[in-house]
């Protein structure tokens, strides 16, 4: 009698493993004409709001054309990747495998897109890196990765032209704090490289880990005699250092990395950031009709600014629709897919928008200054990343050339080595 | 639970499981595959936890040494792609054993709660190395590895690979049952009970506690290793608290002192994760839920459940009956 | 590095000591009264701020966003006791488990109530501002911190030892079992320190909230220094979770100043240490 009781309760266990396992099998037939686009996001954790103005911005447009790109139907899939890489990797598997998406896009962090790359590789899938900046994925490593199109940036990409617009405004001698972790890396490394090549000096390189809140350890540090500080903060770290750094006193022009200042966080910041300058392919202060429109529109359905965020998944969907509107609506397959999407020339939001032979994006490089003002016809006084500057035609290789830029490693915490720090 | 109808039970399971898989989808049998490395890595949970009674807070530490040397090996020594994956296998259980064997000095001496801690924080110093030694492991990028190793067979194909990790999963399970039956296995259960009555008896308390903990390290290295070439990607994240705590969640779901108990709660965890995760936004609560009602109301875990079922029946049923439910019961 | 280095360090140290204190001590009495893991304290921290943020957004007025949030989280943390962790027992790994499980819950609904962005507790005008002697700069809101910390440190410490309440608690602490025999009802002094807890870690995350801002992911990016504290300065002793706190505090501080490449290492590698020699904590009592 005694194993009766088990037998039966393994019996139904077994058979309810199986209805599992059936069930997680069915995967949807696929439609002729549906386009089934898979999207990793992070939706909890410190960079969910970030996750979500991704998804919304590629959900606006998406409205915007009714849900529809040439006559294919879009199913957008949105997974959450929790800011941590292999979840992505896990969450890109089961976007491939179980909803079987003709391409997948996003991923946040750097660490993730180098994570994602392999995976579109091995399971032959595109995947359009719209966020991830990893410099190597359109470079050094573009040939592991085939069916990798980046269509949001790369993170030394407008650190080039800021650095030689550093030198126009006559600093000499700057002292960087930034994430400590590859984009990081490769966003100070372009910064350096440009800016010593006209005659800067990059005197000092603090790395406070990615999820610093206390700056407290780092900020002492900083060298007197600087000009100016280079910061590149990502997510809830670019919160909290401007409010410290003017707490310690340090009265310094401060200049940094697009994420530092991207409208994500603005509208928690204060007053501590008016002046501050920094440099991306956005600006929800461009002052053209294009943007307005597009900021309020945005603005209006999620009650924000559109962030950079918003702004690279909204073009990115704009680019998908219009490679489709060629084949008709119907999925042409990865190499084709890949093949009319690099050729794909736009003007977006952001401005004029083509990709290079690595397939990374050439575009527009704005240096903004965060101003308060009303823009865009809003009532109220805000702050706004004002445009200063225009970098037009800005590609990842910036005026070094191709072959050239690639006998040089990938920017690191020790490349370019600091050489006038003591 | 009668001990042969219990193991031709698990060994039917398990044939099921090895003819049934490959007839599922691309994606479950990734998901059934994960499930078993964690089932692995539950099990060596539960030799401490269930037999030994030491709840150790961080067994993650071992699976991310095991890990993160499969990926250096295979990246900066281009090691363990073809046969001598086998060597690598070694050196991953051998790892996981040693670094076990040096914190074990450091935890063992402690109990409870403060057993708890340690491990705890001995699991923290295995994360901020993985996350902070960027020259050796890749900082918070990880290492992306090469395909999985080719040796007369291909375990790129997910189903053959399934059918590796399942086969480490049942070596995993035979060992430990035998080691758990043997003297010592009972040793380390009368530790659990009473741990003063053994050292009275003379029993080398110490040494048992540490020998248990140094396997359960071989094993946490072993599922690192089939951990790296999962997903083909190392990461600091592998190796976060959470991680440790999931492993003591799956082991108490499951049924602490079953082993196989530990391998239902890996399956049930993952699944949570992994699927449930994609279908509704609110599978946080239900985690957190399973957390909770698993503490309130399942002291035995899910494996526990039939014997509750007994009980409550002998209970509403004669006397007699209850008395020899009694009796056979420990 | 100069003594204006080492001074504004020092400072800077001892002020998050100070927040860790507000956080740390609370879990540390829980564990010496009623020897509770409790792994839900980082979202007794967030959830604290958050409330206060709701005070804030509605009422204009930080300086009532403190006690509401406190007691609030307070009253959260009585409820989990009395209905849960009661029922658990004297199993560490049973309280473990079942804390995790909360503080998933906590922190999916702070999620869901409050949404993803992060945000900044802001302080009154005054307090934003920095006080400068001798040429260095030390800011108020720290200063603040250390005062706050301070005054609690000692309503704690006179709580504790003047008063009958805390001479009921200190006996629950040393043996229960002698507690309950002369007739000291343990059940409400515990019901008492797990709510003082409670409303110690909300405090601290309000004012963290100003400090290091409220975001998702803080409640278990905060835990581990907790358990830092708790562990090193000993659990169950007000004096050793100042003195912990102010060790981890100066420790993590000067860590990343000077030794930022293993800058998590050199917190937890101390702890295992401490624990190693002193399974109790420093100053624990078991």
């Amino acid at each position: 009698m005694s194993g009766k009781t088990t037998g039966r309760f393994t019996r139904m266990s077994l058979a309810a493993c199986l209805a599992f396992a059936v069930g997680v099998s069915t995967a949807p037939a696929t439609a002729a004409e549906e386009l089934r686009i898979g999207f990793l996001a992070p939706l909890t954790g410190g960079f969910a709001q970030i996750g979500k103005d991704m998804s919304n911005g590629f959900q606006l447009y998406l409205d915007e054309v009714g849900g529809n790109f040439a006559g294919a139907k879009v199913t957008f899939i949105v997974e959450d990747e929790e800011g941590k890489p292999p979840v992505g990797v896990r969450k890109a598997e089961k976007l491939i495998r179980q909803d079987k998406v003709h391409l997948f896009m996003g991923g946040l962090l750097a660490s993730t897109g180098y994570a994602l790359a392999p995976v579109s590789t091995r399971l032959k899938t595109v995947y359009v890196a719209s966020i991830p900046a990893a410099d190597d994925l359109t470079q050094r490593e573009s040939e592991k990765y085939p069916y990798v199109v980046r269509t949001g940036w790369s993170s030394s990409q407008p650190s080039h032209p800021f650095g030689e617009w550093a030198c126009e405004q006559g600093y000499k001698r700057i002292a960087v704090v930034a994430a400590d972790y590859a984009f990081g890396y490769e966003v100070v490394g372009g910064f350096q490289k440009a800016f010593e090549d006209c005659g800067g000096r990059i005197i000092q390189k603090i790395w406070p880990p990615l999820g610093t809140n206390d700056f407290g350890p780092f900020i002492p540090t900083l060298k007197k005699d600087a000009d100016a500080i280079f910061t590149l903060m990502v997510g809830p770290m670019a919160l909290q250092f401007p409010k410290q750094l003017l707490a310690a006193g340090i009265k310094k022009p401060v200049i940094g990395g697009g994420t530092s200042y991207d409208e994500y966080v603005l509208p928690s910041m204060g007053d501590e950031v008016i002046g501050h300058v920094s440099a991306l392919q956005y600006s929800a202060a461009l002052d053209n009709p294009k943007n307005a429109a597009f900021v309020k529109k945005y603005r209006e359905k999620y009650g924000k600014v559109p962030s950079y965020y918003s702004e690279s998944n909204y073009t990115t969907a704009q680019m998908i629709h219009e490679v489709m509107k060629q084949t008709g609506g119907k999925w042409p397959g990865a190499t084709k897919f890949i093949e009319l999407l690099s050729k794909i020339k736009l003007d977006a939001v952001r401005g004029p928008v083509q990709l290079d032979e690595m397939r990374n994006p050439v575009q527009n490089i704005y240096i903004k200054k965060v101003e308060k003002k009303k823009m865009h016809g809003f009532a109220q006084d805000e702050l706004w990343n004002t445009v200063i500057k225009t970098y037009p035609n800005v590609g990842q290789f910036w005026k070094y050339g191709k072959a050239e830029f690639l006998k040089q490693p990938v920017y690191s915490r020790d490349y370019p080595p600091c050489k006038y720090c003591d | 639970m009668n001990n042969r109808r219990g193991v031709l039970t698990v060994i039917g399971a398990l044939v099921a499981l090895a003819i049934i898989a490959p007839f599922t989808s691309s994606y479950a049998i990734i998901l059934i595959t994960h499930a078993l490395i964690f089932a692995i890595l539950a099990m060596s949970v539960d030799l401490l936890l269930g037999y030994t009674g030491l709840p150790s807070m961080g067994q993650a530490a071992y699976l991310g040494m095991g890990a993160y040397l499969t990926a250096i090996l295979a990246t900066q020594f281009d090691f363990g792609l073809g046969w001598s994956f086998w060597v690598v296998v070694g050196l991953g259980i051998l790892v996981g054993a040693a670094t076990a064997a040096f914190f074990g000095l450091f935890a063992i001496r402690a109990t409870g709660v403060y057993f708890l801690m340690i491990t705890l924080a001995l699991g923290m110093c295995v994360w901020g190395l993985a996350y902070r030694w960027n020259s050796l492991t890749g900082g918070d990028n990880g290492i992306n590895l090469p395909p999985r190793p080719q040796f007369g067979i291909a375990l790129a194909n997910d189903v053959t690979y399934f059918y590796l990790v399942l086969g480490f999963f049942v070596a995993s399970l035979a060992l430990l049952y035998v080691l758990v039956k043997s003297p010592f296995g009972r040793s380390l259960e009368g530790i659990r009970e009473r741990e003063l009555r053994m050292r009275l008896l003379g029993y080398n308390t110490w040494l048992h506690k540490y020998i248990a903990f140094v396997i359960a390290g071989g094993f946490g290295g072993l599922a690192g290793v089939l951990w790296a070439h999962m997903n083909g990607l190392v990461s600091p994240e592998d190796v976060i608290l959470t991680t440790s705590v999931d492993a003591l969640l799956m082991v108490v779901l499951g049924g602490p002192g079953t082993l196989v108990g530990g391998a239902i709660g890996a399956g049930v965890v993952v699944f949570l994760r992994e699927y449930l995760a994609t279908i509704v936004p609110w599978w946080q609560y239900v985690l957190g839920g399973v957390y909770i009602l698993t503490i309130l109301y399942l002291p035995g875990g899910l494996m526990g459940i039939p014997e509750r079922i007994r009980r409550r029946r002998a209970l509403s049923g004669s006397p007699e009956q209850a008395g020899k439910l009694e009796a056979t019961s420990h | 590095m100069d003594t204006q280095f080492w001074v504004i360090q020092a400072f800077n140290g001892v002020s998050y000591g100070a927040l860790l204190f507000l956080l740390a001590s609370g879990l540390s009495l829980i564990f010496g009264v009623m020897r509770i893991v409790n792994l839900a304290h980082g979202s007794y921290f967030l959830l604290g701020g958050y409330v206060a943020l709701s005070v804030i957004w509605s009422a204009d007025s930080w300086l009532l966003a403190i006690p509401v949030a406190a007691l609030s989280i307070a009253a959260v943390g009585l409820a989990m006791e009395r209905v849960f962790l009661t029922r658990v027992g004297e199993d560490p790994l049973r309280q473990v488990l079942l804390t995790v499980g909360f503080a998933f819950l906590f922190q999916q609904g702070a999620l869901d109530i409050w949404g993803g962005d992060p945000f900044n507790i802001v302080p009154p005008d005054r307090l934003k501002e920095s006080v400068v002697i001798g040429g260095l700069y030390f800011p108020l809101y720290r200063v603040f911190m250390i005062g706050l910390a301070a005054a609690m440190g000692l309503t704690l410490w006179l709580m504790m030892e003047k008063t009958r309440t805390g001479a009921m608690v200190r006996a629950a602490v040393d043996d229960s079992e002698m507690a309950r025999g002369v007739g000291i009802d343990t059940s409400r002094v515990s019901m008492f320190i797990f709510a003082l807890g409670a409303f110690l870690a909300a405090l601290g995350g309000v004012i963290g909230g100003g400090f290091l801002g409220i975001y998702p992911g803080l409640d278990f990016a905060i835990l581990p220094l907790a358990f830092a504290v708790v562990i090193i300065g000993g659990m169950g002793s007000l004096g050793g979770a100042a003195i912990g706190s102010l060790l981890v505090g100066l420790a993590d501080n000067f860590g990343k100043a000077l030794f930022p490449e293993v800058s998590y290492f050199t917190l937890y590698a101390p702890m295992v240490l401490i624990l190693a020699w002193k399974p109790t904590g420093l100053f624990g009592r078991d």
